[in-house]
């Protein structure tokens, strides 16, 4: 069976969940082997083998840190010359994506990016993605060279299933362009404790109705009752009552939850493009009007600040 | 010496408009009107203040699209860059990012640059790759997703905000630069800007100007391929319900119904 590249994002050498997500579809496609970069490459190997990896290729140098993309795209076409893969897969971050399309373009292949499911086809694999702000689903194909695609985080299951997960250490040649652009100094995001916006399978998210950062804390119970992470529309972070990292939309985060709760949000085009795939919205606005009550499945009418607290303490109520 | 940056800027369907695919998948160009994407106004905005800053600095406002991409130009050059140049060829219908970096590349270096400056993303493309590539192919630094930047001695310096961090980078000119939304607000055209883009030159160039050959961008050329294409199913009306003080309690009923509590 042919192999397939798959492009470990993990932290310390603690995979994060798109990764084995990408497992799962990798294995529709062929043998996943695994490529794992930087500080705690190598602790990656017993998650990775768990979800299918029947390899790890793993490399570590201070460039990693030290430089932006260009090292981890060298590291990757090593990777991608001593496997001769079927396809190469990536999770869709910013910087996932800027790594495979580079990737791409050395290898002479096509990129797809932010695909939101991947099948196996008479010509090699087929991305479906989610376009014009999730109004269209498409399947597409790469035409051209092995196919370069990257995946959005909640595209699949994390799904078991042993394979050997065998660690080989990758022999990496850094370019002249790997150093060019320096990474002067890091400040870690700090955490808010909550689960990652975009692997959470609940969402609660404040707009401009929220009125203040003040007032954000009606939302974050709302969301701590419910485990969710919490999100904010483009105009709640530009009154600077929220992060802007919490954003959700076509220039913040896409997610794709189970659950949806937009309060105080009117639903523009551009918020829907980073919410509109999850299964189950539901939203609290005071406006009859609003777009968002065309994507709810259930929408209540009505002052966030009295139908938020009440839904937070039925929650915790019931929750016991 | 003066600095000459080149902004990146693309002509898209309005993203407010009903934007849908023409019968040979690719975006439907005249079903919905176009302009500059919103999201390269911010790359226009750092490149005037950029200018600003510097001794002497020409900007060149560089688009690959249709006839009608013309009006990003001026919306561009309205805003205060100083020449336009505009890529249009009928060989280039369907070309996909792979073959637009192409165009772009040979673009950039007709025009000679020390700073190429890109959106973060297209707003109908929305890949966000394209700045990335761009580098690749003119091996020059990427300097990208920056909400900050600033250019002073041949260098360029600037903030990205990733997910797990936020990162100081920098490096040397020639460097292709993007910017995010967080960069800071462009500015509206003047009257008296809207007036002066009218008498700003603009170049127009084909590929036979850049030296591309048909058969490596277009529909046919293309690295990838859309095999199909479906309008989302509509959303089943859901049930809307007025808060007469029990609103939280019956959204409550709904998320047990459907297994969240
Ligand atoms: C290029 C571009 C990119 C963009 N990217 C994004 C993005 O990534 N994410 C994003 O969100 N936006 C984005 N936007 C902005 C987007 O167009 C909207 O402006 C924004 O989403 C509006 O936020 P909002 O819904 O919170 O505010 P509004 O549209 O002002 O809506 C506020 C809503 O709150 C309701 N409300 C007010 N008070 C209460 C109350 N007490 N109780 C209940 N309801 C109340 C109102 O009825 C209203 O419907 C982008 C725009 C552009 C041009
Ligand atoms: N056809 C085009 N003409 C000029 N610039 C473009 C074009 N397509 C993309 N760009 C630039 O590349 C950035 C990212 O585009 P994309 O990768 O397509 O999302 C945009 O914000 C523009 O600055």
């Amino acid at each position: 069976m042919a192999e397939v590249l798959v492009y470990v994002d993990h932290v310390d050498g603690a995979v994060r969940k798109p990764t084995l997500e990408l497992l799962t579809l990798a294995r529709r496609v062929g043998e996943p082997v695994a490529v794992a970069l930087g500080n705690g490459a190598a602790d990656t190997a017993a998650t990775l083998a768990e979800h299918g990896a029947v390899k790890v290729l793993t490399a570590d140098a201070p460039e990693f840190a030290e430089y932006l993309v260009v090292p981890k795209v060298d590291a990757l076409q090593a990777a991608y010359e001593a496997v001769s893969p079927a396809a190469v897969l990536v999770p869709s971050s910013a910087e996932g994506k800027e790594i495979a399309a580079r990737l791409a373009v050395r290898i002479g292949s096509g990129i797809i990016t932010d695909a939101v499911d991947i099948e196996a086809g008479a010509d090699g694999p087929v991305a479906t993605q989610s376009v014009f702000a999730a109004a269209f689903t498409t399947k597409s194909r790469v035409s051209k060279g092995t196919p370069v695609i990257t995946v959005k985080p909640n595209s699949a299951p994390v799904e078991a299933a042993p394979a050997a997960g065998a660690v080989e250490a990758l022999s990496v040649t850094f370019g002249d362009a790997a150093k060019g652009t320096k990474i002067v100094s890091r400040t870690p995001r700090e955490s808010s404790g909550r689960p990652e916006l975009t692997e959470a399978a609940i969402v609660v998210s404040g707009g401009r109705g929220v009125n203040g950062a003040e007032n954000f804390h009606v939302i974050e119970e709302l969301a701590d009752s419910l485990g969710a992470a919490v999100g904010a529309s483009r105009a709640a972070v530009d009154a600077g009552w929220y992060p802007h990292s919490n954003q959700v939309g076509q220039t913040g985060k896409s997610v794709s939850p189970q659950l949806y709760v937009a309060n105080g949000i009117s639903g523009a085009i551009q918020h829907r493009a980073g919410m509109q795939t999850s299964k189950t919205i539901v939203a609290v606005n005071k406006d009859p009007e609003a777009p968002i009550f065309d994507l709810v499945d259930y929408g209540v009418v009505g002052d966030l600040f009295q139908v938020v607290p009440q839904l937070t303490e039925e929650v915790k109520a019931r929750k016991g | 010496m003066s600095l000459r940056i080149v902004v990146c800027v693309k002509y898209v369907p309005d993203a407010t408009g009903d934007r849908h695919f023409a019968e040979d998948l690719t975006t439907d160009r005249d079903a919905v009107d176009g302009l500059l994407s919103e999201l390269d106004e911010y790359a226009v905005e750092q490149a005037l203040q950029i200018a600003d800053a510097a001794d002497d600095a020409e900007i060149t406002v560089l688009t690959v699209g249709p006839e009608d991409a013309k009006d990003a130009l001026r919306k561009a050059l309205s805003m205060g860059a100083d020449k336009g140049v505009h890529v249009e060829d009928d060989d280039l219908h369907g070309t996909d990012v792979v073959g637009t970096s192409l165009v772009l590349a040979k673009a950039v270096e007709h025009v000679g640059y020390d700073l190429v400056l890109c959106g973060m993303a297209s707003t109908d493309g929305t890949m966000g790759v394209l700045p990335a590539i761009l580098a690749e192919r003119l091996g020059v630094p990427q300097v990208t997703l920056l909400s900050e930047v600033a250019v002073a001695d041949g260098t360029v310096t600037g903030r990205r905000d990733g997910d797990a961090a936020s990162e100081q980078l920098q490096a040397q000119l020639p460097a292709v630069v993007s910017v995010t939304d967080q960069s800071g607000e462009a500015r509206y055209p003047s009257f008296k800007g809207i007036m002066a883009a009218k008498k700003k030159p603009v170049e127009s160039l084909d590929l036979s100007d850049l030296g591309i050959d048909a058969d490596e961008v277009g529909l046919g050329g293309a690295w990838t391929k859309v095999e199909d294409a479906a309008k989302r199913p509509e959303r089943t009306a859901g049930t809307i319900v007025k808060d007469e003080g029990e609103g939280g309690k019956q959204l409550a009923e709904f998320l047990v119904s459907q297994k969240f509590i």
